[in-house]
């Protein structure tokens, strides 16, 4: 099956960059919020930059709701969240006071604790793939990512996390849920390993 | 673990990558895109765009250059987003939120801000809670005056109230999610980093510190490692003048038992 994605765009995001890797991998990308290109698209990115409450209310500005949570629980089409984009999928994220999330993955996100470490987590690190997954296809030697973030997700359920990362504290890395993944480093920006990570979400199927 | 940083940072001046000596003179060095093309080749694990194009400067003896500085510095971080995957730092005339915006979409993940924060502090807080303080990189360019490093705006002319220490304080209280100190002095005059005040900084901040100012040899980076708590460590000019350079220095480092990315394994397009 021809892969086509489609980014969603609310204006904080660092959409240019996804939509040029993506264009490595596929002719058939498109940066739109448009119900009708969610519906012609194979898979949906979420990328992200940016605090969370201000992330958020441009998702719910920007987005329509309806017609993407139609293609993501009714088609049940793959979806990624990058960065913010995958923060956004909590319950609940506290950064500059408290903020609704999504709620599609539950949990909250919250900030790391880097004990002595520089806070935010600026630069190279390596993941630890905890569960198998086809997402994780070809990574799981101790790959560095490219990180920048201040937060973390921390899931209700332990057993969501398909990787880790250490920084002063370990934290969820990657997470999916079904048909739903978020990556907190960026693959964009992640030169072979991102482009290989990006691959592996193409070659998912819908369900 | 997470790795330290090496940054090059290239300085456009009116569309062309140029060579910097204690900020006054510029030296031209051709095209910006081929530069980062190179680089990021070549196993950086950043990169730092800023643009130091006066205005009231501007140079009519080059004007076989072109004139459309403004917007071409931004065509060129749109171009250079189009084939390197890892990230830019962008930094040059952000004055607004907007401006902010603008270069994020174009594909920068991080801008850095100079004057426009020392004219109003606050604006370092506004920035963060829009777009995170992750991706706001206060640069601060400082200069010895009477044994005082002291803060210098515009580019580095002219002084102003605050102390190299005082201000990345208040800078990370206001909201800046990472430090570029860079020391005037020192600019491309290949003497090492000014070991003292990094060290200082990056003792009395919790955000990231990256240094920049004086690189002459690899060893500069290393001492900077083993002397301070910088988590990065930038050059401009030592990076444009040797072939494989970035690799070159990655490649010590690796060597030398410093916690970096293997200098092998980056290359995106095989």
């Amino acid at each position: 099956m021809a892969r086509s994605v489609c980014i969603l765009d609310y204006g904080s995001g660092n959409v240019k960059s996804v939509y040029n890797l993506l264009q490595e991998l596929t002719p058939n990308v498109k940066i739109s919020n448009s119900p009708h290109d969610m519906e012609e698209a194979s898979h949906l990115i979420l990328p992200g930059v940016g605090a969370f409450g201000a992330a958020m209310r441009k998702v719910k500005e920007k987005i329509p709701m309806d017609p993407l949570r139609e293609q993501v629980f009714g088609r049940r089409k793959p979806f990624l969240g990058i960065c913010v984009g995958m923060q956004v999928l909590a319950t609940r994220g506290i950064e500059f006071g408290s903020h609704e999330g999504l709620g599609w993955i539950p949990g909250e996100v919250g900030e790391l604790s880097t004990g002595e470490f520089p806070l935010p987590h600026i630069g190279w690190n390596d993941i630890s793939v905890t569960k198998e997954a086809p997402l994780m296809r070809e990574l799981n030697r101790g790959v560095d990512f490219y990180f920048l973030h201040s937060f973390a997700f921390r899931p209700e359920d332990p057993s969501l996390v398909l990787a880790t990362a250490e920084y002063g504290e370990r934290f969820c890395s990657a997470i999916h849920l079904d048909n739903i993944m978020g990556v907190q480093f960026h693959p964009e920006k992640s030169q072979r390993a991102g482009k290989i990570l990006m691959g592996n979400f193409l070659s998912l199927e819908e369900g | 673990m997470k790795k330290k940083r090496l940054i090059p940072v290239l300085l456009l001046k009116n569309g062309m990558l140029v060579q910097s000596k204690e900020f006054k003179r510029h030296q031209n060095l051709g095209n910006p895109i081929t530069a980062v093309r190179r680089l990021s080749e070549w196993a950086s694990d950043e990169v730092i765009y800023l643009d130091i194009t006066r205005d009231e400067e501007y140079d009519l003896q080059r004007d076989d250059l072109g004139t459309a500085n403004r917007h071409s510095f931004l065509e060129i971080i749109e171009d250079v987003s189009k084939f390197t995957f890892m990230p830019i730092t962008v930094g040059g005339k952000i004055r607004t939120l907007d401006d902010i915006e603008r270069r994020l979409k174009l594909g920068a993940d991080k801008i850095s801000l100079n004057t426009a924060a020392l004219e109003r502090p606050e604006f370092i807080g506004e920035a963060a809670k829009e777009f995170g303080s992750q991706c706001i990189v206060i640069s601060i360019d400082y200069k010895l005056k009477d044994g005082k490093r002291i803060v210098m705006s515009r580019g580095g002319k002219e002084p102003t109230c605050f102390g190299a220490l005082e201000w990345a304080r208040v800078a990370q209280e206001s909201g800046a999610g990472e430090l570029l100190l860079n020391s005037i002095d020192r600019d491309g005059l290949r003497n090492g980093y000014d070991i003292e005040c990094l060290s200082a900084v990056s003792e009395s901040v919790r955000i990231p510190v990256i240094a920049c100012g004086g690189v002459g040899d690899w060893t500069h980076f290393g001492e900077a490692f083993d002397k301070t708590k910088v988590d990065a460590v930038a050059a401009a000019n030592i990076f444009h003048y040797t072939d494989q350079s970035v690799y070159l220095a990655k490649k010590y480092l690796h060597q030398s038992g410093y916690c970096v990315r293997s200098p092998d394994l980056m290359v995106l397009k095989e």
